[in-house]
C-alpha cells in the first residue's frame, strides 16, 4: 500500500536568518525535495528611480548607497558614468585610476561578504564568516577614511571623485594589499578542500551557460557556467583597457565554482589595484569643473560597469532641466535572480538555502 | 561527483586554520563603549553644524539637500541694512549625513559633525534650530570637506595596523 | 535482576564513612542522586561557557565577558533571562505534547550519567550493562525531540523533528556496532570495568577506526555540527524548537549541551582511559578528559559546514556501517586469535588497517548532487 503524501508549502521569509535580507520564497515540498518556488519580492522598495525624479543629478547619488549597499561605490561609479556620458564630462585621469582603484577595493569587500554569508548558509557555523568581515572592515576602514562614511559611502560624483584622498590613504592601501593574498590563501585553506563543502556545493544548482545568457545573468554566477564575459574587458570602461588582469571562468555553473570563481576574481583585484597604484599620478585634479545645477542636454545614456554582482547599468534621461526626466537602473541582482527557481527544483531545502546563498544578491537592489 | 577525495585531509586542513585562531592569534574585537576608534578624519557625524557668522543665508545648502531637510527663512534687515538668516532648521531625522549641503556651501559655514551617539529621546528634538545648530565643545565639527580642519583630527585608527599575531 | 551496587562511590570518596552513608538504602540514593544531578547541571553551565568562549575565539571574538569574572556567570544570567520570559504556547499546538516534549528529551540524558564512573567505582549504579543502558537510554531523548517538533504545528519544527529521528535510527547502528568493538576487547559491558581494562593502555590506540566512528556517529547522534541537521539555523531557522521560548526553550538548550557532555564522558570512558591517569586524583583526569573531548567538539564546530539530510543518511549507511561492521569482524579476530598479545603486536596492525579501509571507503564513497527529476 502507498503512503499518501501530500506537497505542503513551507515560508521562508521575509525574515529568516539566510534570506539576505527580506526576501520571501513560498517553497513547495514534497518531504524534503523542493517541487517549486515562488519568489516574492518587494518588501523592501523604496521607489528609488522615481525618488530620482524629484533629486537634482547630484542629489541622486546619496540615494545609489541604498541600492546595493554592499557594494555603495560601484552603484555611485555607475551612476556618475551615465550622468557623465550624457553631459559630455571629460572625467580626469588622477579621477580614473582612483575610481579603479576603489571599485576594486569594493569588489573584495563584496565578495568577502558574500562568500563569507554563503559558506554560513552552508552551515558553517559563522566562522569564515567572521574571518572574511575582519578583512572587510580592512577595507571598510580606508573607505571611512575617504569617504567619511562605512556603509553608504557618497564618494562619486559627477565628474570625478568628491575630495581627493588623504595622503595617509595610499600608505593604508598599501599595507592592505601586502597582507590581503595570505588571508585569502588562509580561506582556501579553511574550506577550499573540505570535503562536507564539496559534497554540498559542487554539483548543486547547476545551470547551463546557455540558459544563464537567455535570463540575462551576469557577473560570477554567469563566469562560474564557464562563459568568460566581464564588461571590464568586452567593453572596458574606465582604465581597465590598461591593466593586465584574468577573467576567472568556472567550469560547470554549481555553487562551488560561483565560490571558487568569488575567491580568484578577489586574487585579480589585488592585482589590478596593485598596477593601478604604480600608474598612478600622483597630482592632479579629481573632479573635472562641473557646474553644481547640471543641466546635461535633452537626451538619453546608458552607462553600465562590471559591479561586485554583475552588470550594473543606469539609464539616465534628460530633458534639460536640473532633475533626471527619468532614471532606470538595470539591478544586477534581480536579474541573477530570475534563474532561482530553475536552479532549486528537485533540489532539497538545504540546498535550496545554498544555492540561494551562491547567487549573492542584495535586497536593496532587487527591490529598488 | 565528489568523493572523499583526500581522505578527510581538507577536513583537518581546515582545523589547522580555526585551531591557528585560538592558540596563535588576538580576536579582533573593540569593546565599543569603553573601548573607542579614533574615527575618520572626514567622519560625516550625526549632526550639522552651522556657523551663524560666515552664514549668508544664500540657501544653497537647502537646495543640494536632496532630502530637502534644511529649511531657512532670511528677510532684509532695514535697521542696519543688512541680509539676515532669521531661522536655519535643520530636521536631522530626515538628514542621510550625505554631505552635500557642506559641499555646496560656498562660504565654508556649514560643517558635519564628529560625533556619532547622537540619538535623541524625544521626537521633537531631532529638529534643531539656529542656537542649537552651532559649534560648541560637545559639538565638534568634522574634517569633512575642509581639509584644514582635517589635519588637526587625529588619526584614523586602522584595523590593518592591529597586530593580529600573537608575539 | 541484579541489585545494582550502590554505594561503592561513595567508599571511594569518603573512605571512613559505612557504604550506606546518610543512613539507609533511600537516602543514600537520594542523597547521591541530587549529588550527580547538580553535578550534571553545574557541569553543563560550564560545558556552555567553554563553548561559547572558545568558539568565539576561533572565530576571533571574545565571547562573553561582562557577566562576573571573564564572563563565567554568563551562564546563569541567561537562566535567570530565560525563566522570566513568556512562555507561548502556539495556538494550534498540541499542548499536551508541546508540554511534555522537553521533559522527556531531558531526563533520559541526566539518566545517562547515572553509570558513568567518575573515578574507581565512584558512579551511582554500576549496571553489568553499563554500556548497553547508556545506549538504550540516551535514545529516548530523540523522543522528545519529534514530539517537541509534532507538537509545535510548525513546519519547520516539524521537518527538524523528522531529520533528527531519521539521523538516530540511522546512527545508532553504527554507534553501537562501534562500541562492541570496545566491549570485545574489554570483555565486560560494565563501564566501570572497561575502564579497569584500560589500566595499561587507552582503547583509542587498540581501536582507532572504533574511535573515529564511534566520535562521528556519536556527534550525528547528539546533532553536533557538522550533523547539526535539526536545528539548521540557516535552513529552518531554529528547527524543532522553533516555537518553544522561556524554560521550556531553555530545557533544550540543556538537553542539546547535557548530551554533548553525556558524550564527551563517554567517549573518555570508552576509549581514553575514564579515570585513569598517573598523578593527578582519578575525578579530575575523568574531568580533563571530558573537557578535552569536547574541545574537540568544539573544534569541530568552528570548522565544518553542514551536511544534507541525504548525505547524512548516506554516510550512516554506506560509510559508517559496512566500517564498523569490518572493524568488529577484525577486533573479533584479534581477541580470538592473540587473547594475550594484545597491545603491541594489535597496535600498529590497527592502525594500519584503519587508515587502509579510510582510503579505500574515500575511494568508494560518494557524496553530493543527488537531485530530484521533479
Amino acid at each position: 500500500m502507498a503512503i499518501k503524501t501530500e506537497p505542503f508549502v513551507l515560508n521562508i521569509g521575509p525574515v529568516h536568518p539566510s534570506t539576505h535580507g527580506v526576501f520571501r520564497m513560498r517553497a513547495t515540498l514534497d518531504g524534503e525535495v523542493v517541487l517549486d518556488i515562488e519568489p516574492v519580492i518587494g518588501y523592501l522598495h523604496r521607489g528609488i528611480e522615481k525618488l530620482a525624479e524629484q533629486r537634482t543629478f547630484t542629489g541622486f547619488i546619496p540615494l545609489t548607497d541604498r541600492l546595493d549597499y554592499i557594494s555603495s561605490m560601484s552603484n555611485n561609479m555607475a551612476y556618475c558614468m551615465a550622468v557623465e556620458k550624457l553631459a559630455g564630462v571629460k572625467v580626469p585621469e588622477r579621477a580614473q585610476y582612483l575610481r579603479v582603484i576603489i571599485a576594486e577595493m569594493q569588489r573584495i569587500a563584496n565578495h568577502l561578504i558574500a562568500n563569507g554569508s554563503f559558506l554560513n548558509d552552508c552551515g558553517a557555523y559563522f566562522t569564515p564568516f567572521l574571518y572574511m568581515f575582519r578583512e572587510r572592515e580592512k577595507v571598510v576602514d580606508l573607505f571611512e577614511m575617504l569617504s567619511g562614511q562605512r556603509l553608504t559611502y557618497n564618494f562619486m560624483r559627477i565628474g570625478g571623485l568628491s575630495q581627493d584622498i588623504p595622503d595617509e590613504f595610499l600608505p593604508a592601501l598599501r599595507r592592505f594589499l601586502d597582507k590581503m593574498p595570505a588571508f585569502i590563501d588562509e580561506y582556501d585553506r579553511l574550506l577550499k578542500e573540505n570535503e562536507v563543502l564539496l559534497a554540498r556545493t559542487r554539483g548543486v544548482g547547476i545551470i547551463t551557460a546557455e540558459k544563464a545568457l537567455n535570463c540575462s545573468i551576469s557577473g560570477p554566477v554567469l563566469r562560474s557556467t564557464g562563459y568568460s564575459w566581464d564588461l571590464r574587458k568586452a567593453d572596458p570602461y574606465l582604465l581597465y583597457d590598461r591593466f593586465n588582469f584574468d577573467v576567472p571562468v568556472g567550469m560547470q555553473g554549481d555553487c562551488y565554482d560561483r565560490f571558487r570563481v568569488r575567491m580568484e576574481e578577489m586574487r585579480q583585484s589585488v592585482r589590478i589595484i596593485e598596477q593601478a597604484l604604480k600608474d598612478l599620478p600622483l597630482k592632479g585634479a579629481v573632479r573635472a569643473d562641473v557646474p553644481q545645477r547640471l543641466h546635461p542636454p535633452k537626451g538619453e545614456a546608458y552607462a553600465h560597469i562590471e559591479s561586485p554582482k554583475g552588470e550594473l547599468g543606469f539609464h539616465v534621461v534628460s530633458d534639460n532641466s536640473i532633475a533626471p526626466y527619468r532614471v532606470h537602473i538595470r539591478p544586477t541582482s534581480l536579474l541573477n535572480l530570475t534563474a532561482l527557481r530553475e536552479m532549486v527544483r528537485g533540489w532539497k531545502v538545504a540546498d535550496l538555502i545554498v544555492i540561494f546563498g551562491s547567487i549573492d544578491i542584495c535586497l536593496g537592489e532587487v527591490d529598488r | 561527483m565528489s568523493k572523499f577525495e583526500r581522505y578527510g585531509l581538507g577536513i583537518l586542513k581546515g582545523m589547522t586554520v580555526t585551531i591557528r585562531q585560538l592558540l596563535l592569534r588576538h580576536p579582533t574585537v573593540v569593546q565599543y563603549p569603553e573601548q573607542r576608534l579614533n574615527t575618520s578624519r572626514r567622519i560625516r557625524g550625526n549632526e550639522l553644524i552651522w556657523s551663524r557668522e560666515r552664514c549668508t543665508g544664500c540657501a544653497t545648502c537647502a537646495k543640494a539637500c536632496p532630502q530637502g531637510a534644511i529649511e531657512i527663512v532670511t528677510s532684509s534687515n532695514t535697521n542696519n541694512n543688512k541680509y539676515e538668516v532669521e531661522t536655519y532648521r535643520v530636521d536631522t531625522g530626515y538628514c542621510i549625513q550625505c554631505g552635500l549641503c557642506v559641499e555646496a556651501c560656498p562660504y565654508d559655514a556649514l560643517f558635519l559633525g564628529s560625533s556619532y551617539e547622537r540619538a535623541k529621546y524625544r521626537r521633537g528634538d531631532i529638529v534643531q534650530s539656529d542656537d542649537a545648530l552651532l559649534e560648541s565643545p560637545e559639538r565638534p565639527a568634522s574634517g569633512y570637506y575642509h581639509p584644514r580642519l582635517a589635519e588637526k583630527m587625529p588619526e584614523q585608527t586602522l584595523l590593518i595596523d592591529k597586530i593580529t599575531e600573537k608575539r | 535482576m541484579m541489585m545494582p551496587d550502590f554505594g561503592t562511590g561513595a567508599r571511594i570518596a569518603l573512605a571512613p564513612l559505612p557504604p550506606d552513608w546518610p543512613g539507609g538504602f533511600w537516602w543514600h540514593w537520594l542523597f547521591f542522586t541530587v549529588l550527580v544531578l547538580a553535578f550534571v547541571l553545574s557541569m553543563v553551565m560550564g560545558v556552555i561557557y567553554i563553548e561559547r568562549r572558545v568558539l568565539a575565539r576561533m572565530q576571533s571574538r571574545l565571547g562573553p565577558n561582562r557577566t562576573g569574572p571573564f564572563g563565567l556567570l554568563q551562564a546563569v544570567a541567561d537562566a535567570v533571562k530565560v525563566l522570566i520570559k513568556e512562555n507561548i504556547v502556539p495556538a494550534a499546538a498540541d499542548k499536551v505534547v508541546h508540554w511534555l516534549a522537553p521533559v522527556v528529551a531531558f531526563a533520559p540524558v541526566v539518566m545517562v550519567f547515572a553509570v558513568v564512573p567518575f573515578a574507581n567505582g565512584a558512579l551511582l549504579a554500576d549496571l553489568n550493562i553499563g554500556i548497553l543502558y547508556v545506549v538504550a537510554v540516551s535514545s529516548i531523548a530523540s523522543v522528545g525531540i519529534f514530539m517537541a517538533g509534532w507538537g509545535s504545528s510548525n513546519k519547520y519544527a516539524l521537518l527538524g523533528g523528522m531529520r533528527d529521528v531519521a539521523s538516530i535510527v540511522s546512527y545508532e547502528i553504527p554507534l553501537v556496532l562501534a562500541i562492541l568493538g570496545v566491549v570485545l576487547v574489554a570483555g565486560s559491558l560494565s563501564l566501570n570495568d572497561i575502564v579497569q581494562a584500560q589500566q595499561n593502555i587507552p582503547f583509542i590506540l587498540v581501536q582507532p577506526l572504533g574511535f573515529l566512528l564511534f566520535f562521528t556517529a556519536a556527534c550525528a547522534e547528539i546533532n553536533r555540527s557538522p550533523f547539526d541537521l535539526l536545528e539548521a539555523d540557516s535552513e529552518l531557522t531554529a528547527g524543532f524548537h522553533t516555537e518553544y521560548s522561556g524554560m521550556k526553550f531553555a530545557m533544550f538548550y540543556l538537553v542539546e549541551y547535557a548530551e554533548a557532555l553525556a558524550v564527551s564522558a563517554v567517549v573518555a570512558t570508552l576509549f581514553l582511559g575514564g579515570w585513569q591517569g598517573p598523578v593527578l586524583p582519578p575525578w579530575l583526569w575523568f574531568l580533563g578528559k571530558v573537557f578535552f573531548v569536547f574541545l574537540v567538539m568544539v573544534w569541530v564546530r568552528a570548522t565544518m559546514p553542514r551536511v544534507r539530510i541525504d548525505q547524512l543518511m548516506a554516510f550512516a549507511w554506506k560509510c559508517l556501517f559496512p566500517l564498523a561492521l569490518l572493524n568488529l569482524l577484525l577486533t573479533a579476530a584479534e581477541v580470538a586469535l592473540w587473547p594475550g598479545a594484545m597491545p603491541l603486536i594489535v597496535i600498529p596492525i590497527n592502525f594500519a588497517i584503519a587508515g587502509l579501509l579510510i582510503i579505500i571507503w574515500s575511494k568508494f564513497f560518494k557524496l553530493g548532487w543527488g537531485r530530484v527529476e521533479v
